[in-house]
């Protein structure tokens, strides 16, 4: 969707990072993205190389870790994992779901100079 | 080579906009605003809706818009044309308004205390979805010259809206549009959203979403203090 938005936004957490933590480069960055963040992965690896440009995290190596959706089925009373937000139940069958993961859109951890 | 160290992070990336939308949201609150994000697709006839909407409450309520689109005012001028204050965002290469192109807006447009803020978003079924402006709801509006399958086809923006608007309904004799699908697929992605049916050029339903919009500017300014009644002459 907005991926180049999302990159600028990396880039100015690692800047005010920077500032924060006393480093200079940055030689990797781990992002965790759910299943419904909304993120297409390879438009932001794109994006981040565009938008590290000039920054302390041009050489940056980008790694992401993608977590499946999960869903509370009210009938079975246990979580299920789900690829769509309106999946049916795998178990049951039922619609009756609500999402509890897979909105998650952070930067895990950064690697440092 | 020189020692890298680890920074354990769990930052949000949308931890700006969302502080943005929260400083927004707390100023609405403080001021008794009912504020809506309208989004849709381009070409829903959003701008129409919004501007028989202004043009059939102006006179008992407070009004106000934010206009988004990446180029061009005119869609600002024609909510002027309805005599409501607008302001017109252009995000340029941004495919989505963020809280704090919002605030912006509302410093520069200074709605009244109690009044209805309507940001029509940029129109995008996608991009709008995750960013937070600090409304109270987000009302979608789907025309019916659209596909049944569209709350499936985008069920992020569907899932986040409150209400949603089915549009254009007097066209419905003229299509193959299963509306009762469309309801379908929208209960199917969110549960808990409302649906109307509305034509804002025929007038149909019209009333239903004016009462549902007059009703949250009653709650949200109820928390007012109440006006000192005026000094007799």
């Amino acid at each position: 969707m907005h991926e180049m938005a999302l990159c600028e936004s990396i880039r100015q957490i690692i800047e005010e990072q920077a500032g924060a933590q006393g480093f200079t480069r940055v030689e990797r960055v781990a992002l965790d993205v759910g299943a419904f963040s909304g993120v297409e992965v390879e438009a932001l690896r794109f994006g981040f190389d565009v938008v590290m440009r000039g920054s302390l995290a041009e050489t940056a190596r980008l790694e992401i870790h993608q977590s499946k959706g999960q869903g509370w089925c009210l009938p079975c009373a246990r979580e299920v994992e789900i690829a769509q937000r309106y999946d049916a139940c795998p178990h049951c069958g039922s619609y009756q779901m609500q999402v509890t993961g897979g909105e998650n859109l952070s930067i895990r951890e950064l690697e440092v100079f | 080579m020189s020692q890298t160290r680890l920074i354990q992070l769990e930052a949000d990336i949308l931890g700006k906009n969302n502080g943005y939308a929260q400083a927004n949201c707390a100023q609405f609150a403080r001021d008794g605003m009912f504020v809506l994000n309208l989004v849709s697709s381009p070409g829903s006839g959003k701008t129409t809706l919004l501007c028989k909407t202004l043009e059939a409450l102006k006179d008992t309520l407070d009004l106000a818009v934010i206009e988004g689109d990446q180029q061009t005012s005119a869609d600002a001028d024609r909510i002027r044309a309805t005599g409501v204050p607008a302001i017109q965002v252009n995000t340029g290469k941004g495919c989505h308004l963020d809280a704090h192109m919002v605030g912006h807006a509302v410093e520069s447009l200074k709605p009244a205390k109690g009044s209805v803020l309507l940001i029509e978003n940029v129109g995008n079924l996608v991009c709008p979805a995750g960013f937070d402006l600090g409304e109270a709801h987000k009302v979608a509006i789907l025309s019916v010259t659209e596909g049944e399958d569209k709350p499936l086809k985008y069920p992020d923006m569907f899932a986040a809206s409150d209400l949603v608007l089915l549009n254009k309904v007097d066209l419905l004799p003229h299509l193959d549009f299963d509306i009762e699908e469309a309801e379908a697929n929208v209960r199917r992605v969110n549960p808990r959203a409302r649906v109307l049916r509305v034509s804002a050029r025929s007038g149909e339903g019209m009333e239903a979403w004016m009462q549902w919009l007059k009703g949250g500017a009653m709650m949200a300014s109820a928390t007012l203090p109440a006006t000192a009644p005026l000094a007799a002459e």
